[in-house]
C-alpha cells in the first residue's frame, strides 16, 4: 500500500516537472510568434518537437512509477 | 523500402514474441483478483489490455486463436492456442511434448499434481505468432500495398506529372520527412539514409495509428511494447556505429582540444552516451504509446468504477478528446524517432575541421 502511494506521489511530481517544462515552451513559442508572426510555422514545429521531448522525460518517470507499483 | 520492411519484420518476429511474453509477468499478478471480488479491478484490466496475447479477442466470447510455437529441449512444437483454454474459457492443460498451461500470460510446464514446474519452464522458448506479431504483419502488409502502389504510379506516369489518388497523400509526407528530417541533419548524405528514415517513420506511424483503432485489425499495443521499440532502436544504433567516421570515434575516446585529465574524465561519459542514445529512443516511444493506451483505457474504466451509465456522459467525450491527442502523439513520436535517428547518424558521419575546435 505504501509503495503504491509513493509511486503515485512520484507520478505527480513528474507531472509538475512536465507542466513547468511545457509551460515554458508554450510561453517561448507564443512570444516568438508575437514578435515574428511570419516565422509562426517554423516555431510551431519546433515547439511540438520540444514539447514531445519534455513529455517523454515525464513519461519515463511514469513508467518507473508504474513498475515500482507492480 | 517495402522489401526492407519485410526483412525488419522477420527479424523482429522472434524478439517481439519473446520480449512480450516476458513483459506481462509481474503485471499480471493484479489480474488474479479480478474475478473473485465484486469490485472492478482497474489496474488489472488496463494492464491486461496493453499486454501481448496468444489469442486476439474480437467480441464477447469470440476470439482468433493464434498459433503457439514453442522450442523446448525436445525440439519445436506448433499447436493452436485454443488448446490452452477449455470450453469455459478458463486456462486448461495441453499435453504436447510436455503438459503446458497458460499462467499469467506465459506458457509454463506443469507437474502431474497441477503445480508449475519452474525448472523445466525456464527451458521453454516461446516464439509464438502472438497478437503483436500478427499486428506487425498487418502493418507490413499495409506498407507493401501502399508503397508498391505509389512506387508503380511513379514508374508509370513519371515524376513530372501531378500525383494521383493515394500518391497525393503520401508524397507530401515523404517530402516533409526529406526536408524536415533528412536534409537538415544529414545534408548531402541524406539520399543514402532516406530509405531507412522513411521506413522507420512509416512503420512506427502506421503501428501507432493501428494501435488506436479499438476493434479487430488494430488495438494491439505494438509500438508500446519495449521489445519492439528496442529492436527499432537497435537498427539506429548499428547504423550510427557502422557509419561512424574517424572523427566520431575520436570525439568519444580522445576529445580534441581539451587538457589530458579532462579527456580521460570524458571518455567513460562519452562511451556511456553511445548506449544511452538508443535506450532513450526505446523508452521514449514505448512510454509515450503505452501511456496513451493507459490513458484511454482509464477514462473508459471510469464508467465501470462509478457503476453508472451516466458516467459515460463525462468519460466518452474525454476519451474522444484524448484519442484525438493520441493521433497527434502517434505522428509526433514517429517523427521524433526518425528525427533523432537522423540526428545521431548526422553526428556520426560529420567531418570536423580541426581549426574550429581550438578553444
Amino acid at each position: 500500500m505504501v509503495v503504491g502511494s509513493v509511486a503515485a506521489i512520484g507520478a505527480g511530481l513528474a507531472a509538475i516537472g512536465a507542466g513547468i517544462g511545457i509551460g515554458q515552451i508554450g510561453k517561448g513559442a507564443v512570444e516568438g510568434i508575437a514578435r515574428q508572426p511570419e516565422a509562426a510555422n517554423e516555431i510551431r514545429t519546433n515547439m511540438i518537437v520540444a514539447a514531445a521531448l519534455v513529455e517523454a522525460v515525464s513519461l519515463f518517470a511514469v513508467v518507473v512509477a508504474l513498475l515500482g507499483n507492480g | 523500402m517495402a522489401a526492407f520492411s519485410i526483412c525488419i519484420a522477420f527479424y523482429y518476429n522472434a524478439s517481439v514474441a519473446q520480449g512480450a511474453a516476458n513483459n506481462g509477468v509481474t503485471e499480471q499478478q493484479h489480474n488474479a483478483g479480478q474475478k473473485e471480488e465484486g469490485d472492478f479491478d482497474v489496474a488489472g484490466t488496463i494492464l491486461d489490455h496493453i499486454r501481448d496475447h496468444h489469442s486476439w479477442h474480437l467480441w464477447g466470447h469470440t476470439a482468433i486463436h493464434l498459433p503457439v510455437i514453442l522450442k523446448t529441449d525436445k525440439g519445436f512444437e506448433v499447436f493452436s492456442s485454443s488448446k490452452l483454454s477449455d470450453e469455459h474459457h478458463q486456462p486448461a492443460v495441453y499435453n504436447g511434448n510436455y503438459p503446458y498451461k497458460l499462467m499469467e500470460g506465459k506458457i509454463k510446464i506443469m507437474n502431474a499434481d497441477g503445480s508449475v514446474n519452474a525448472e523445466a519452464s525456464k527451458k521453454v522458448f516461446d516464439i509464438s505468432i502472438t497478437k503483436n506479431v500478427v499486428s506487425m504483419f498487418i502493418t507490413v502488409f499495409l506498407l507493401i500495398i501502399i508503397f508498391l502502389g505509389v512506387a508503380r504510379a511513379y514508374t508509370k506516369t513519371g515524376v513530372t506529372s501531378a500525383p494521383k489518388g493515394f500518391q497525393s497523400f503520401i508524397e507530401p509526407v515523404i517530402i516533409f520527412i526529406r526536408d524536415e528530417v533528412g536534409k537538415p541533419y544529414l545534408g548531402h548524405h541524406a539520399p543514402r539514409f532516406m530509405p531507412f528514415l522513411l521506413t522507420i517513420f512509416f512503420f512506427i506511424w502506421i503501428n501507432n495509428l493501428l494501435g488506436l483503432v479499438p476493434f479487430f485489425p488494430g488495438g494491439a499495443n505494438l509500438s508500446g511494447n519495449i521489445a519492439f521499440t528496442f529492436t527499432l532502436a537497435l537498427f539506429t544504433f548499428v547504423i550510427v556505429n557502422v557509419n561512424g567516421k574517424k572523427d566520431y570515434w575520436k570525439h568519444i575516446f580522445w576529445m580534441p582540444g581539451l587538457p589530458t585529465p579532462m579527456k580521460i574524465f570524458l571518455m567513460p561519459i562519452e562511451l556511456l552516451g553511445v548506449f544511452i542514445k538508443p535506450i532513450s529512443l526505446t523508452i521514449r516511444l514505448f512510454a509515450n504509446i503505452t501511456a496513451g493506451h493507459i490513458l484511454v483505457l482509464s477514462l473508459v474504466s471510469l464508467i465501470f468504477i462509478f457503476k453508472a451509465v451516466a458516467a459515460s456522459a463525462m468519460a466518452v467525450p474525454f476519451t474522444v478528446f484524448i484519442s484525438v491527442i493520441e493521433l497527434l502523439v502517434g505522428f509526433i513520436q514517429a517523427f521524433i524517432f526518425a528525427m533523432l535517428s537522423a540526428l545521431y547518424i548526422g553526428m556520426a558521419i560529420e567531418e570536423h575541421h580541426e581549426q574550429d575546435l581550438v578553444l
